[in-house]
This record gives structure tokens, C-alpha cells and sequence, in this order.
């Protein structure tokens, strides 16, 4: 388990590297194309931008993520099974405090956790959710999100959602100023200085892919740490079954989240949002498709190791290249 | 003056490594400890119900005394045991008491109707669930800690400060073994 942590570390750190990369790179193009000695003060606000956002998050992300999904704290007398079950996978995983246990009223069954650090976590599940599985499914579920805490993926998606968002705000911002300066400032005609036409044109097409680039990595990212979180709750309940059969219950179920928002997604146990076309699904999802992670859950059979899960994986995905990282198998 | 500067430099290297060596060590025998009050939090938990239960289902299930004071008998005797392997051996015999009982349950539909019973039945079945994911990660636990203790070189540190090997928490009973998937 340790070193799918540290694995995981390493590659969410290249992954916030290149992100990083692509910010920077959209903050200099586009300073240089209002003017050719701005590329490094675009840099800088760029990550000025970054920054701000990512203290926000850190400070208040649990708070607006809660608020935003309507739920409400509730203690071991509201709901015994539900509070028992985080307390039993809270145990599995040996975490060093019991999550905070939330209810989400909406008839979409759902679940999401959040927190920053594993010992101030959050665990929140619909009334859907609680009204649709029996007690084995629940648990499966649990698994799933707690699985995200000790795997710290809300750290690292959080700081990759607000990379996301930054290259989003910067590209709006420029193509915006853009439009009301009529592209003036591309022309260089009312400043002092003449903008540099070659960054213009670089600056466009940059404000244009960058924020696919970042979405693209991201998602991808996002959807590799769905499949390993299904193979650490497999190994914590020894039971990847109820995971099974709760995926398939939330496959079959037609409503959306009322209160899904997109910045949410990746902490959701399945994309709260369904998409609406097919042909990019694959690309451009959160989550792996569900039949596809059903299908690997059931494929385990008895060995509900992390090795399990790679051989189920390798065979229902037909790649030879597993989802688990080699010398995170012996755990 | 170069030479003596590399020892120095040399020596503070060797005693920061021995020193995060030992500290290790010590740390991961404090997670060992900490899993282990784990289970016994749970443990703990499990024998005051069953007072409750047996007291609830009483009048319900006339036909099943020796049933029921099994389930007390092996109660008194877990609660005695002490050390892992003797306690682990007493509860597997608890475990497999209750298990009799819950079996014996299923003919009184009547107690399936009763608030209290059901309510009771909830925490037990959690409370056995809890007891074996406590167990599963101090195992766990003690699987990391007796490898550092062996392997090169943490195993120098270990012998000489005295880190001794921890037992693993293993159900005696071969009925245990599976994980309870208990459904009444």
C-alpha cells in the first residue's frame, strides 16, 4: 500500500510539472504578444493566478465543496449502517481519524470524498445511494472513496483541477481582451510598442490548445486513479463483488447529480454528469467506463490482492500494460 | 585537514542514518501497538453486546439454551484470554459460537420483526466486520515492521536495541478463515 502511495506521488509530480509547463508557457506567449518584454510578467501572473486559486482551495475546498453539494454532517445515531461501514473501512485502511460522515439529499445515487490530509477526511454518499444498495454494496463504495483519501488523490487532483482552471481563466481572459480591443493590441497600432505578430499568432493557437492539453493529461490522470482506487477497495473489503454489483446498480440508474458540478467530478465515485455524445467519451472522461471497471471487479475471482486486480485488468483491457505499478504489487 | 574533514563529514552520515534507522523502527512498532488497541477497542465492544442480545432474543428462543449459553461460556473465556495467540485462539471460538447462534436465529422469524433485535444485529455484524479489518491491517502492520526487523541493514539496529519480532493475529478456527459475510 505504501508504495502505490509513493509511486502515485511521483507521477502525480511529473504530471503537475508539465502541467505547470503548459501554464507557464500560455503566461509568456501571451505577454510577449502584448508586448514583446512582457513574456515574463505573463509567466508571473500566471502563477500569481495559480497561487490564489490554490490557497482558496486549500483553506476552503472541504467548506464549498460540501456547500456546493448540499450535504449535512450526520452522527452514528442518524444513520447506524451507513456510519459503521466508514467506520469499519476507516479500520481496513488503518486511517488515523474517523472521516467526517455526510448525507447528500438526492435521489441519484452518488458518493464523494474530500479532505486534504487522511486524518481531516470527509465521506459523503447520497440518500440515493443508501436507498438503492444493500449493506455489502455500501461497503463497497465506501471503500472506493476512502481508498481516494489513503491514496492521497484528493491532494493531488485538487491541485491539477485548479491547473486546469488557471489555463482556463487565462485563455477567457486573453481571448476576451481580445474581442474588446477589437484586436488592437495584436496590431500593436495604439501602444507605444509594436506587439510582435509571430507571438500573436503563437499566442492564439496557445490559448486555443493549452487548455485541451491540460484537460486531456488530466483526465487521463484521473481516470487511472478510478481503477486503482476499485483495486484498494478490493483489497479492503476482500469482497470486490459488492463494488461490482453497486457499479452496476449506478450504471443503471438514469438520474443526474442535481448538484454535480464539473470541478467535482473526479471525486465522485462515478462521473456525475453522464455525457451526452459518445465518440470522445473515452478521452475526455473522469471516470473509465463502468462496465469496463465492473468487468475487471468481477474478473478477480477469489484474489482480491492488488496482483489480482492487475491480472483482471490486463485481461479484460487486453494490454500487457498493467494499471499497478510492479513494486506495488507485493502489497 | 582535508582527511579529517571527510571523516567528520563521513561519521555524521553514519549517525544520521543509524539514527533515522532506529526511529523507523520505533515508529513502526508504535503502529503495531496502535493496530493492536484497535482491535481490542472492537473486541471490547463485542462483549458488551452480547449480554444485550442474549437478553433480547431470550424470551424468543426457548429451544436453544445450550446454544445461547455457549455463546456466554466463550464470552467469559475470551474475555480472560490474554497475549495475541491465546486470545486469538479464544475468539476464534467466540466467533464460531456466534456463528452457531446466528445460524439458530434464522428459524424465529419472530425476532426479525423486533426494532431492538435488528438494531442489535446491525452493530454485531459490524462489530465482527470491524474486528477483522482491524485484524487484516495490524497484520499488515506487523508484516512491515517484522521485515524491517530482518532485513539488512534496519536488522543491525534491531538486535542491538532489542526490536523483537511481533506476532501475527491469526483466527484458530478454520470456519474464521473466510471473512464473515454475515447476512441474518
Amino acid at each position: 500500500m505504501w508504495e502505490l502511495i509513493r509511486k502515485n506521488r511521483l507521477k502525480s509530480m511529473l504530471l503537475l510539472a508539465l502541467m505547470a509547463v503548459v501554464l507557464l508557457l500560455l503566461g509568456f506567449v501571451i505577454g510577449a504578444a502584448v508586448d514583446p518584454e512582457a513574456g515574463f510578467a505573463g509567466m508571473f501572473l500566471a502563477l500569481v493566478i495559480y497561487f490564489i486559486l490554490l490557497i482558496v482551495a486549500f483553506s476552503q475546498g472541504k467548506k464549498i465543496m460540501l456547500r456546493m453539494s448540499n450535504a449535512r454532517e450526520i452522527g452514528k445515531a442518524d444513520h447506524p449502517q451507513l456510519y459503521n461501514i466508514v467506520e469499519e473501512m476507516r479500520l481496513a485502511a488503518g486511517l488515523p481519524a474517523m472521516p467526517k460522515v455526510y448525507i447528500i439529499d438526492d435521489p441519484a445515487p452518488n458518493a464523494f470524498a474530500a479532505g486534504m490530509n487522511p486524518s481531516k477526511s470527509v465521506v459523503a454518499v447520497t440518500s440515493g445511494l443508501l436507498n438503492m444498495m444493500s449493506r455489502d454494496e455500501l461497503q463497497g463504495v465506501v471503500a472506493h472513496e476512502i481508498s481516494h483519501i489513503i491514496n492521497r488523490d484528493i491532494r493531488y487532483m485538487t491541485l491539477a483541477t485548479i491547473m486546469v482552471g488557471t489555463v482556463a481563466i487565462i485563455s477567457q481572459m486573453f481571448f476576451r481582451s481580445m474581442l474588446y480591443s477589437g484586436g488592437r493590441m495584436m496590431a500593436g497600432s495604439s501602444g507605444k510598442k509594436k506587439g510582435n505578430p509571430v507571438m500573436a499568432i503563437l499566442a492564439i493557437a496557445f490559448a486555443i490548445l493549452a487548455p485541451i492539453a491540460v484537460q486531456l493529461l488530466y483526465f487521463s490522470v484521473s481516470r487511472k486513479r478510478e481503477y486503482l482506487a476499485d483495486a484498494s477497495a478490493a483489497r479492503l473489503t476482500r469482497y470486490p463483488e459488492g463494488l461490482a454489483s453497486a457499479l452496476e446498480k449506478i450504471a443503471g440508474s438514469t438520474q443526474d447529480l442535481k448538484v454535480a458540478d464539473k470541478s467535482m467530478a473526479p471525486m465522485y465515485i462515478a462521473n456525475p454528469l453522464k455525457p451526452k455524445g459518445q465518440r470522445l467519451r473515452n478521452l475526455s472522461s473522469t471516470h473509465p467506463p463502468l462496465d469496463q471497471r465492473i468487468r475487471i471487479l468481477r474478473g478477480m475471482g477469489k484474489s482480491t490482492s492488488y496482483a489480482g486486480y492487475q491480472q483482471a485488468y490486463q485481461s479484460v483491457t487486453k494490454s500487457g500494460k498493467g494499471i499497478i505499478p510492479p513494486s506495488a504489487l507485493k502489497g | 585537514m582535508t582527511s579529517t574533514i571527510i571523516i567528520i563529514v563521513v561519521v555524521a552520515i553514519l549517525v544520521i542514518a543509524l539514527i533515522s534507522m532506529y526511529n523507523r523502527l520505533v515508529k513502526l512498532r508504535n503502529q503495531v501497538k496502535n493496530a493492536w488497541s484497535q482491535i481490542d477497542v472492537q473486541l471490547k465492544r463485542r462483549y458488551d453486546l452480547i449480554p444485550n442480545l442474549i437478553e433480547t432474543v431470550k424470551g424468543y428462543m426457548k429451544h436453544e439454551r445450550e446454544t445461547l449459553e455457549a455463546v456466554t461460556r466463550m464470552r467469559a473465556q475470551a474475555m480472560e484470554a490474554s497475549g495475541v495467540e491465546e486470545k486469538a485462539m479464544a475468539e476464534g471460538r467466540l466467533s464460531a459460537a456466534l456463528g452457531q447462534f446466528k445460524i439458530a436465529v434464522e428459524s424465529y422469524p419472530d425476532l426479525k420483526a423486533n426494532k431492538n433485535f435488528l438494531a442489535l444485529q446491525e452493530e454485531l455484524t459490524s462489530t465482527e466486520n470491524k474486528i477483522s479489518f482491524a485484524r487484516q491491517n495490524y497484520n499488515d502492520q506487523v508484516l512491515f515492521f517484522n521485515n524491517k526487523t530482518e532485513m539488512f541493514p534496519s536488522n543491525i539496529i534491531a538486535g542491538m536495541f532489542g526490536f523483537k519480532k511481533e506476532a501475527f493475529f491469526e483466527i484458530q478456527d478454520p470456519q474464521e478463515r473466510v471473512v464473515p459475510k454475515v447476512s441474518f
